[in-house]
């Protein structure tokens, strides 16, 4: 229909006749692009990454200078270490947040992961009734807007006693509809009924099943998901300064009330910013990839 | 697939099975059990949980919301619809109404345009692909409150980085946090800072899946770069331009983290000129009044109009993008 592919020049007229033919053609998946659009990937990333290294900058230097100058300088001044320790010292109970930070962001991520496989397996692969309404269900309510339930929710917490504990902001975060979704479409293709059924035919009972042929099946979906929850939770801020108050913070709890007691003194709150920031800015050097290659497998099916 | 074939096969196991026949059937029915309820089961822990801790408050604001219900007091008599009329003749109201969607315009058009730019730069054949990409993400892992102290400082009134950089080109300062729509601007920034490089990514996927064939029809046809970015692109990768669109009004519309933190006062200035939505609910219900049937109103209120706005975005996607692709039709058939 239109003209030869590439591999097919390079079969009849040789490897030369396809590089032309591939040079000629605009968007060709083989080209490599010039130099403009290195240049501006490069304008774009150091756009993007200036703010961090800006709080950098005032973490390492400290008020009077920030005062006088709002670049205090171009290279990080050797207060950093001062100013996060006042912070650890103060009494914003910076340790306490971070544990906290910890805790709430590893059981709500673990618990996501395991329930939206559950629920994906059960979805992407067995049959009851009901399946297909249910899970237009799930599909629907990744768009209802749940924060604006905090009014009752509240209510509720203060009923069973939980206001300023950390189990009020775990509960509501153990599951979340996008997870289940999420799951069942990875599942829905990267699990070959065949094993379900070879498993059965062994006779494994269905949970079984799950625990030894579902849930192996769906590690990479499950990292990715594991992934966006945790940094969801570590820097969800609405529901547990509303729930929590300033005894039991979260880290992003913390830093407002870091910015409420020391606003005059900006190298402080830098330092707090880039203490609260290190362990998920290590997180995206160390599975950066998986949270790109997540981003991007849920465009396509979502 | 799996729950029907169970029963023969288990028995078809049977000559071969050591047990004695007596258990296999008995556990022949535990399984029938097993096949029968397990789904139900497996879905029940989203479904009672999302239920109890989403659905259930949501709805329940609807309840609360026609009652005087103090944070202290508890609930009180039922109320009608007064708390409406209270939140509705309250200019503070209209304020947040107005800085949210204005807030909300300022963040997602330009950060939609930047990213599918973003993205058509980074749909190529570069070198270092995952780099790049991971480059562009950064920001996302930075928390919001975070975001929003360091660019609070950016954009301070009085020694901030964006005033004296507008001082360098001979801008006079800009009252960052002091006016209406410079706060706006300096919020979106925020979200913009935050989520361009998320989108970009989501885009670029659809824009990796749009088939080749399409670019070298259109280059036979004799199409630019740029036309093959608006006849081809664009109108591929619409799904997911709605998808985009969608999830930023939903989170848009309820934008707290960021403006409340712009001061250390989290009070939205003090003409109100960056207040949102959700932070007046925030201060109806947490702050000085403590009244939840108020706040629940006005959570009720932005529930609707969000809902509303949702589809409002969803029509109008699908008509300017399902406008770009019978033209491409048509024309094609006029040349042949």
């Amino acid at each position: 229909m239109s003209a030869p592919s590439v591999p097919y020049i390079r079969q009849t007229a040789g490897a030369g006749a396809a590089r032309a033919a591939q040079r000629s053609r605009g968007h060709g998946s083989e080209r490599r692009p010039g130099w403009v659009t290195y240049s501006l990937l490069t304008l774009a990333i150091l756009v993007f990454a200036s703010p961090i290294y800006y709080a950098f900058l005032l973490a390492s230097s400290d008020a009077a200078t920030i005062a006088q100058n709002p670049i205090p300088s171009l290279i990080p001044q050797s207060n950093f270490l001062e100013n996060a320790g006042k912070v650890l010292a103060s009494d914003i109970n910076f340790w306490k947040a971070l544990t906290n930070s910890v805790i709430v962001a590893v059981i709500t991520s673990v618990s996501v992961v395991l329930f939206s496989t559950l629920a994906g397996f059960s979805f992407a692969k067995l049959r009851f009734r009901g399946r297909t309404g249910l899970l237009l269900f799930v599909i629907a309510t990744t768009a209802v807007p749940t924060q604006l339930g905090i009014v009752p929710l509240f209510i509720v917490m203060a009923e069973l006693g939980w206001l300023g504990k950390l189990i009020a902001v775990i509960v509501p975060g153990l599951v979340t509809a996008f997870g289940v979704f999420w799951m069942t479409q990875y599942l829905e293709s990267a699990l070959p009924y065949e094993l379900i059924e070879a498993a059965r035919v062994d006779g494994a009972s269905m949970i079984r099943t799950f625990w030894s042929i579902a849930l192996p099946a769906a590690r990479p979906a499950a990292v990715m998901l594991g992934l966006f929850a945790f940094v969801g939770s570590w820097t969800n801020f609405f529901w547990p300064f509303i729930v929590l108050g300033s005894t039991n913070p979260t880290l992003p709890v913390a830093l407002q009330l870091l910015q409420a007691s020391y606003f005059k003194d900006m190298s402080l709150i830098m330092s707090g910013v880039v203490l609260s920031a290190i362990p998920l800015l290590i997180l995206f050097v160390v599975a950066g990839r998986q949270l790109v290659a997540g981003i991007m497998a849920g465009a396509v099916k979502g | 697939m799996a729950t029907s074939t169970t029963q023969p096969r288990a028995g078809r196991q049977l000559p071969d099975s050591p047990r004695p026949p007596r258990r296999v059937g008995f556990s022949q029915t535990l399984g029938r059990w097993d096949v029968k309820v397990s789904p139900y089961l497996y879905i029940s822990p989203f479904f009672l949980l999302f239920g109890l801790t989403g659905l259930f408050p949501l709805a329940y604001t609807a309840y609360v919301s026609v009652y005087d219900w103090h944070l202290l007091g508890g609930q009180g008599d039922f109320a009608g619809f007064s708390n409406f009329a209270f939140v509705f003749q309250e200019p503070n109201f209209w304020k947040g109404l107005r800085n949210t969607f204005s807030i909300f315009l300022l963040s997602t058009i330009p950060q939609l345009m930047v990213a599918v730019v973003l993205a058509a730069v980074l749909d190529a054949n570069l070198r270092a692909k995952t780099f790049w990409r991971m480059g562009v993400l950064v920001p996302y892992v930075v928390a919001p409150v975070a975001v929003s102290l360091i660019f609070g400082k950016i954009f301070a009134d009085q020694s901030g980085l964006a005033n004296s950089l507008l001082g360098v080109i001979g801008i006079d300062p800009i009252k960052w946090h002091g006016a209406v729509l410079p706060s706006h601007i300096a919020v979106a920034t925020m979200v913009n800072f935050r989520w361009t490089g998320y989108n970009t990514l989501i885009l670029l996927a659809a824009m990796q899946a749009v088939p080749r064939e399409l670019y070298e029809a259109a280059v036979i046809d004799g199409a630019s770069r740029l036309r093959q970015f608006f006849s081809v692109t664009i109108p591929q990768i619409r799904p997911t331009v709605i998808f985009v669109v969608i999830t930023s009004t939903i989170g848009g519309l309820q934008i707290f983290d960021e403006p409340r933190l712009f001061d250390q006062l989290g009070q939205g200035g003090p003409g109100r000129q960056w207040m949102t939505v959700t932070m007046y609910i925030y201060e109806l219900g947490f702050g000085n009044q403590k009244s939840f049937g108020r706040a629940a109103a006005v959570a009720w209120v932005l529930f609707l109009i969000i809902l509303a706005v949702g589809m409002l975005n969803f029509w109008l996607t699908r008509r300017i993008a399902s406008d770009a692709t019978p033209k491409e039709a048509r024309r094609k058939k006029v040349k042949r």
